[in-house]
């Protein structure tokens, strides 16, 4: 039962498709990708393989199906290493921003002491400046930037899981 | 303060370590215990643990007493040590968890397929364990000194027994729950002799810290010299001395000293008349009051020391060894980050409280300024302030939380190091893992005994600083750059290991230099992080071909969210 085997490692086929994995049931990988872009009855599709979906009960309904991007990304396919770039790279921008803030603000109180030494003196509400920043406030804005990050990180998480997983979305390539 | 008080506070803290250890032995008969806690510990319980193992003597004792003895630069030392989770949530923690290492060296090998790679990680982390854990076996020493009057040496003793007992007994680590109550534990310790200290300020007409003379001794003060000290006269003061002055012995005669340098033996005990300037120690320079709570105006290239300090403590916190293993106890990638940011939450409510300590101290205890402990004012302050019993139980309250802080964030370091000596350097296995653990212990037990008292948080704030210069560039560049290569890593870590790492001995071995020099060793991390960036990132776009080749799946790995069902490789950590 131990923590690495449970999560982290391989998770091919360990869901609700069993053993059989997302192979897709011999679909040549042209005719998926014709079917994906037709007309599409909404509610006759099956879920994709190796997925589970909870909104709706599975259908035995036909097997006409696009190629899941799970599939794409587990090959390392043209189109799934574009998916993992894209959502490093979304990831990695919202970081490098936080950052960038960060170093801003960080950076910029020393050298705003060094610059502008009237500042060193001046008071805010009995205490120096540089206590009220430094010994106060400087704590809840950290926390107040990790909820910022933690939002906008988890929102980007979901839109990648939504465009993998949804194959009717109108973002789909 | 009263020593009966002081060690009770001692015993109740220690005897609480052992016992829980010795049962923890009972409960958890193998690491599993904490795998299966992964599943149910919830993010605040969890940010507890992290906290608890993270604030060690330096957070509850150093802090403060730098700011006592350097002002305001100093703030930016608990800043950067909460901010360094902030750049740690952003960059690595999600990650991280999703990478499935237990350790460093483990994500070290999985993100570069080389146990080449691994094994100077292990190395590293052995080292940054040890030069961290070496301060906090002093401050056990200054705690013990200050509360008996016991020779420093006891403390490291009692330190590495009591650690040694818990650790081979059980691992007090293994219990999430333990590391969670000693943070609200440090927490109370610092908290409530906090409250009753500023209602006795308040009472006192509240003064100020703005005034324009340095510190003085408000009433006749007898100070007593702990171990032999250079102190800086500024004004001409007769005390009285029973001991040694200038290296010659007096005998509770009137001793004249002049403005200059004067020696101070060990043991001496000098009596000031009310209103005397407080001499300085050599290492700490004399500043007015006003001087002291504005910026930039502690140390010498003080605007370096701070930006190199703020680099050090907001890159290193994420390669500390002790904090990296707290996140694998999250259930997944989305629990590491809401973890950390209930870390943020928790840090900034403590490190509120050193701050307003140091500023008390500055009012009541200058004294230290002299003898030039400035890291007792916590255990001194509340005995100072409050006669009789309140002094005694607030006094044994802070000595129990200081005892706490260097027993967790010890032991934890312990059992990072001692799992890494075990399974990289020796052979692995549980008899390895006890001879590790005492390995782990001895060194530096040595180191605390032989080396220099330095101030404890200073000797904290250069692990941070090797950490930044080595673990910070693998982490960020491996969970974001797949052109990292196995030579480029190597020869950044080596890199940042080696510049980083000369710096630290110089600095705890010989003392650093006069002048820009000694700013740039120590506080080293301004020139050495950027150094090993550009190193790793310089030989890995020479070395192409030596980029490992699993790296497409690890990013997915690393990346993906958990809900997706997405192959993610099979590399998995090794157990002791």
């Amino acid at each position: 039962m131990s923590g690495p085997e449970r999560d982290g490692a391989a998770r091919t086929g360990g869901r609700e498709g069993g053993g059989a994995g997302p192979r897709l049931d011999g679909a040549p990988k042209a005719a998926g990708r014709q079917d994906a872009t037709g007309p599409v009855a909404v509610g006759a599709e099956p879920p994709a393989p190796g997925r589970t979906r909870v909104t709706a009960p599975r259908t035995r309904g036909s097997r006409r199906l696009r190629r899941p991007v799970t599939r794409e990304i587990d090959e390392q396919t043209g189109l799934g290493e574009a998916y993992m770039r894209s959502l490093v790279q979304a990831q990695l921008r919202l970081a490098v921003r936080l950052c960038t803030l960060l170093a801003v603000v960080v950076g910029g109180i020393p050298a705003l002491f060094a610059l502008v030494p009237a500042l060193r003196e001046q008071q805010v509400a009995g205490v120096p400046l540089a206590w009220a920043l430094l010994g106060g406030l400087i704590y809840p804005w950290f926390v107040a930037c990790g909820w910022w990050y933690v939002r906008h990180a988890e929102r980007n998480e979901r839109d990648f899981a939504d465009l993998v997983d949804n194959p009717w979305s109108d973002r789909n390539p | 303060m009263n020593a009966a008080y002081g060690l009770a506070g001692i015993a109740v803290v220690v005897a609480a370590t052992v016992l829980i250890g010795t049962l923890g032995l009972r409960i958890s008969r193998t690491t599993s215990d904490f795998y299966v806690a992964s599943r149910t510990v919830s993010p605040l319980r969890n940010a507890s643990a992290i906290g608890g193992e993270y604030l060690s003597a330096a957070s509850f004792l150093g802090v403060a007493g730098l700011i006592l003895a350097f002002g305001s630069d100093m703030l930016w030392l608990p800043v950067g040590w909460t901010g360094g989770y902030l750049v740690l949530l952003v960059l690595v923690s999600a990650p991280l968890r999703r990478s499935g290492a237990y350790t460093l060296p483990d994500f070290a090998e999985a993100r570069l397929e080389s146990m080449t790679v691994r094994r100077v990680t292990s190395v590293l982390v052995v080292l940054i364990g040890w030069l961290y854990m070496m301060p906090q076996f002093q401050s056990a020493g200054l705690v013990l000194r200050t509360v008996t009057g016991a020779p420093v040496w006891a403390g490291p003793l009692l330190i590495t027994l009591v650690v040694a007992v818990s650790v081979l007994a059980g691992g007090m680590r293994s219990i999430t729950l333990v590391q969670a109550f000693q943070y609200w534990m440090k927490l109370t310790a610092l908290a409530v002799p906090l409250v009753f200290l500023l209602l006795a300020w308040r009472y006192d007409g509240a003064p100020g810290l703005d005034r324009d003379t340095a510190p003085r001794f408000p009433e006749r003060t007898t100070v007593t010299v702990g171990a032999t000290v250079a102190v800086q006269v500024v004004e001409p003061v007769t005390v009285t001395a029973d001991g040694r002055v200038d290296d010659r012995s007096v005998d509770g005669a009137a001793v004249t000293l002049t403005p200059g340098r004067h020696t101070v033996g060990r043991d001496t005990e000098l009596t000031f008349p009310g209103g005397a300037a407080v001499p300085h120690v050599e290492q700490i320079p004399v500043r007015t009051d006003r001087e002291w709570a504005m910026p930039l105006d502690g140390r010498d290239h003080s605007l370096y020391a701070t930006y190199s300090l703020i680099l050090a403590t907001f890159l290193g916190t994420m390669g500390l060894p002790h904090v990296l293993v707290r996140f694998y106890t999250n259930p997944d990638g989305r629990a590491a980050r809401r973890t950390t940011v209930m870390v943020l939450s928790l840090l900034g409510a403590f490190y509120l409280l050193p701050a307003v300590y140091g500023a008390l101290g500055r009012l009541y205890t200058p004294e230290l300024l002299m003898t030039g402990r400035t890291d007792a004012v916590v255990l001194t302050l509340p005995g100072r302030v409050f006669g009789g019993v309140v002094g005694d139980l607030l006094g044994a309250l802070v000595t129990g939380g200081a005892v706490a802080a260097f027993l967790s964030t010890s032991s934890g370091l312990t059992v990072s190091v001692a799992g890494v000596l075990a399974q990289d350097i020796l052979r692995g296995g549980v008899r390895s893992f006890r001879a590790a653990t005492l390995l782990a212990l001895a060194v530096p037990l040595a180191l605390s005994i032989s080396a220099r008292s330095l101030a404890v948080a200073d000797v904290v704030g250069l692990a941070f600083a090797v950490a930044a210069s080595t673990f910070c560039p693998l982490l960020v560049l491996g969970i974001w750059w797949r052109r990292l290569s196995v030579a480029g890593a190597l020869a950044g870590l080596v890199t940042g290991g080696v510049l980083a790492g000369t710096a630290v001995v110089v600095t705890v071995a010989g003392g650093a230099p006069e002048g820009l020099a000694g700013a740039l060793l120590s506080q080293p991390a301004a020139w050495t992080v950027p150094i090993a960036f550009t190193v790793m990132i310089v030989v890995s776009l020479a070395t192409p071909r030596r980029v490992p080749p699993g790296v497409a799946r690890m990013m997915v790995r690393l990346h993906t969210p958990e809900s997706l069902n997405v192959d993610r490789g099979t590399w998995r950590p090794r157990r002791v």
